[in-house]
């Protein structure tokens, strides 16, 4: 690895413009670019701040008028009629199963087609898997919701002798779909990753090519594969159109075979038609959807400098 | 142990112990080939024999009872333009900002943190967001403007990401080379740093073309649903709401009950798909193959 | 420089090893790797040259010769790890203690049997307990007594026990080089396999660790075959009972170690030997 005597930004130091004679216009428009450049690189800054500033500001009211117990702890949400009640438990708790169901699922299965892609097949079958894995990566999460609808739906009715298949269990199949992709790459990038000194040790030890994969290679690779778990949870709680699509809908405590709301699916539902507090208590459910993000994200952080500073 | 010293074969256990592992790890493997190949064939199915001529390059008449998908795709056309025009150099900008100008290592941690952050929202935020931004404090209103603009914010991380990695392939001594000709910081950016991300700008504009023509959540509330035929000019200005693709896709099938529309939708995002996964292996090599090369 | 630093550490060191080798010289011993016109193939390259070679039990066997002459491809045949190369192609007749490594034998069955020590110090990123325990979980040991037991005398025999007792449950990762490759030693020895190969197991060690490595490997050798790569030629001299000189694949020539070092009887062993190339 060539290394440079001056590091990353070595450029940066003065010593070439003092020797120089820079033209006026020149040096003024280098100053420009210069403004230019750290406005663009600090506006991601700016808009995560904004960001945040706009859910808590427009957030905040609801949960004033509502109580913050009633609002988070609250077991009914009658949003229209005479007596509304605003209480997001059930979403929460929707959101919550809804993403530790499709993870326990997506996650092992995830980890072993990363498994499979990354150390079990030929170069011509892992090219396929990869391929398939971009395909199902790129497919729009409207399309899942689709084809989700129209067969997952009824055959989770007809399998589980339902009235109707819109409900949890339906989409947890489809949030497993959905972050599938994000699972397997992330995993089969930290699985690539191990060194293979590793591995030619355990195999010089008497293990089989499985049980290094296994034993080894997997320990080893532990936080790039807890990253893409994480990574998984996130999209699988913000995940909204597709999970709309076969969710059912209705604001019940969840059930596995019950039609629920998660909390992104309960902004969308009624997000074109709100109006007044309605409409102030859905910008608090996505202050509360916002606030899980952010803490899927630390999480994501720390798992990821965590490995950098091994 | 002794037993073992002699044996030539492993024990049962451990025999029963491997095939089991690799039983699950290809099974796992099948299931998800398998679900993508059903998801693929039944759009395939259902989708295709809904397309037609007609479908491709009209609008939709509830008089003359046509349903045609031309609005859909001028205005995911014009959304895809429009984002990309404001959010690549931005993005770029913020790469080479990161890259080349920043010298406080903090604020760099500060930006890439923010960048991170951003890739991590989901888009029904950056929906609500716009919608708060955009529509009502711009006074936008529901328009593909506003969409356009929520839409930069959300695959603002994508460019910023792709840009930098490029940049980090340009070797050191190319800018040391440039300035100690004498040349202004901005003159090296743009003679050297520019060119050399050029790779990176193209995979960061497929993949955020993806995003844009599968995103569904974050343009509900800011493009809005509507199914005219806008002008170019029409599109960029405010109050013209319009639904892209996907959207379309989420209105046929969960509001008019129309499944075999949206699944010619779906048949339509597909291709794009595929084509735009083509490119950024193409791109995407083109680039790995540079950073093997000189990084 | 280096070679400087070497003889000097020679002269210091030479007596005592000497006087270990005097000790327990062995007579000669049983043939326990019997190769038979081995040929090996990488792609198109001709990598290992109708090769017989018969390694006797309980001897330090040290195999020299430059860079790239086969050496350590031959010493990776004997426990097989050249399968993980794509397109290798390996002819000939291969045994230990009289099975065919190639043919009667489950291939983890023989790294069980023939352990290795690599190159650069490999310990698996975990505690060292785990590491010396690893081999010995695979095979199915699960009595936390037996996994113990074994630790401990493993970690003695490689003469680490020490230095290491007290952090059993630290990363292996935290030791130092020259631990790390006695820490690997342990964890070969632990599955009690018959012979050591070794991968010029002290190229990336400092002098101090390489001549513990040595002590080490004559110590061992009255438990295991030991087969030894090494650039080393001094270390050769000092160790090996026997040595087996290649160049260009080929098998130049084969024998005492003594002997050859002192007459050997090929002009380019000679010329090897006394630094005219390599």
């Amino acid at each position: 690895m060539p290394l440079s005597p001056l590091g990353e930004n070595g450029n940066a130091k003065k010593g070439c413009l003092g020797m120089e004679k820079v033209k006026k216009t020149a040096h003024a428009l280098d100053k420009i670019m210069n403004a230019i450049f750290t406005f663009c690189g600090f506006l991601a800054v700016a808009l995560v701040v904004v960001i945040t500033v706009y859910l808590i500001s427009s957030g905040i009211p609801a949960i004033k008028e509502i109580g913050l117990g009633n609002f988070l702890f609250g077991t009914v949400w009658k949003s229209t009629g005479d007596n509304p009640s605003y209480g997001i438990l059930a979403f929460i708790l929707t959101s919550i199963i809804g993403t530790f169901g499709a993870m326990l699922i997506g996650f092992p299965l995830g980890l072993l087609c990363a498994v499979c892609i990354a150390k079990m097949s030929g170069k011509r079958f892992s090219g396929i898997m990869r391929s398939f894995v971009d395909l199902m990566s790129g497919i729009p999460s409207v399309v899942f919701g689709l084809v989700g609808m129209i067969y997952v739906v009824p055959a989770v009715r007809e399998m589980f002798n339902l009235p109707d298949g819109a409900n949890l269990f339906s989409a947890i199949v489809v949030l497993v779909i959905m972050i599938l992709p994000s699972v397997i790459s992330m995993s089969e990038t930290a699985i690539r990753a191990v060194p293979k000194e590793y591995e030619e040790a355990s195999l010089a030890l008497g293990a089989n090519k499985t049980e290094t994969i296994f034993n080894v290679t997997i320990p080893a690779a532990k936080s790039g594969i807890l990253a893409s778990l994480v990574l998984g949870t996130g999209r699988a709680i913000g995940e909204a159109t597709a999970v709309m699509m076969v969710a059912g809908n209705v604001a019940n405590m969840p059930g596995l075979f019950k039609s629920v709301r998660f909390l992104t699916t309960a902004i969308v539902s009624e997000m074109s038609y709100s109006s007044g507090l309605q409409r102030q208590a859905l910008f608090s459910i996505a202050l509360v959807l916002f606030v899980f993000i952010m803490i899927v994200n630390l999480i994501l952080n720390l798992v990821v400098k965590r490995k950098k500073d091994k | 142990m002794k037993d073992l010293k002699k044996s030539s074969g492993i024990s049962t256990q451990r025999k029963v112990k491997t095939a089991i592992l690799k039983t699950l790890v290809y099974l796992s493997a099948i299931l998800i080939i398998a679900a993508v190949l059903f998801i693929v064939v039944v759009i395939v199915i259902r989708g295709l024999p809904n397309i037609s001529w007609e479908f491709l390059t009209s609008g939709v008449s509830y008089l003359k009872g046509i349903t045609g998908i031309l609005p859909n795709i001028l205005n995911t056309v014009y959304v895809v333009i429009m984002t990309l025009v404001i959010v690549l150099p931005v993005g770029t900008g913020a790469a080479i900002y990161l890259n080349e100008y920043a010298k406080n290592k903090k604020a760099v941690a500060v930006i890439e943190f923010a960048t991170e952050t951003l890739a991590g929202i989901p888009s029904i935020i950056y929906g609500l967001v716009g919608m708060l931004i955009f529509v009502q404090t711009f006074r936008l209103k529901t328009s593909l403007l506003a969409g356009s603009l929520t839409l930069v914010i959300m695959t603002l991380p994508t460019i910023v990401r792709t840009v930098q990695e490029s940049l980090k392939t340009v070797p050191n001594s190319y800018r040391e080379g440039s300035l100690a000709l004498g040349s202004g910081k901005w003159h090296m950016v743009r003679t050297v740093v520019l060119p050399s991300a050029i790779d990176g700008i193209v995979t960061g504009c497929i993949l955020s073309v993806g995003r844009i023509v599968g995103e569904s959540a974050a343009l509900l509330f800011t493009a809005g649903m509507a199914d005219v035929i806008y002008t170019p000019l029409e599109a960029i200005t405010a109050n013209h709401s319009g639904s892209t693709l996907a959207v379309a896709l989420y209105v046929y099938a969960k509001e008019r009950a129309d499944s075999g529309t949206a699944f010619a939708i779906a048949f339509i995002l597909l291709i794009l798909t595929l084509i735009i996964n083509t490119a950024a292996k193409v791109a995407g090599k083109k680039l790995k193959r540079r950073t093997e090369n000189e990084g | 420089m280096k070679a400087e630093i070497e003889i000097k550490r020679v002269e210091n060191d030479d007596k005592e090893i000497r006087e270990i080798q005097n000790i327990k010289t062995p007579t000669e011993g049983e043939t326990l790797i019997d190769v038979e016109h081995m040929n090996l193939w990488y792609g198109d390259n001709h990598a290992i040259k109708d090769v017989s070679i018969a390694i006797p039990q309980n001897r330090i066997t040290a195999l020299i010769g430059p860079s790239g002459c086969g050496k350590s491809t031959f010493l990776k045949s004997l426990n097989r790890m050249n399968d993980l190369v794509e397109g290798v192609k390996i002819e000939g007749k291969l045994t230990l203690g009289g099975i065919d490594i190639y043919k009667d034998i489950d291939v983890s069955v023989l790294r069980r049997r023939v352990g290795m020590v690599f190159q650069k110090p490999n310990p698996f990123p975990m505690s060292i307990y785990d590491n010396v325990a690893y081999g010995l979980r695979v095979q199915g040991v699960r009595s936390r007594v037996q996994l113990d037991e074994a630790v401990e005398r493993s970690l003695r025999q490689a003469a680490i026990w020490d230095e290491c007792k007290d952090r059993l449950k630290k990363s292996a990762l935290g030791l130092s080089g020259g631990q790390q490759q006695r820490l690997c030693i342990a964890r070969t020895i632990a599955v009690e396999p018959e012979v050591v190969l070794m991968d010029e197991p002290t190229s990336a060690l400092d002098p101090i660790s390489t001549s513990k490595i040595e002590e080490l490997a004559l110590e061992l050798r009255e438990h295991y075959t030991i087969v030894i790569v090494t650039h080393n030629m001094q270390q050769a001299a000092r160790i090996a009972d026997k040595t087996a000189f290649f160049l260009l694949g080929e098998l130049v020539e084969y024998g005492d170690t003594n002997k050859m070092f002192s007459s050997p009887s090929d002009d380019r062993t000679e010329a090897y030997i006394t630094g005219r190339f390599g």
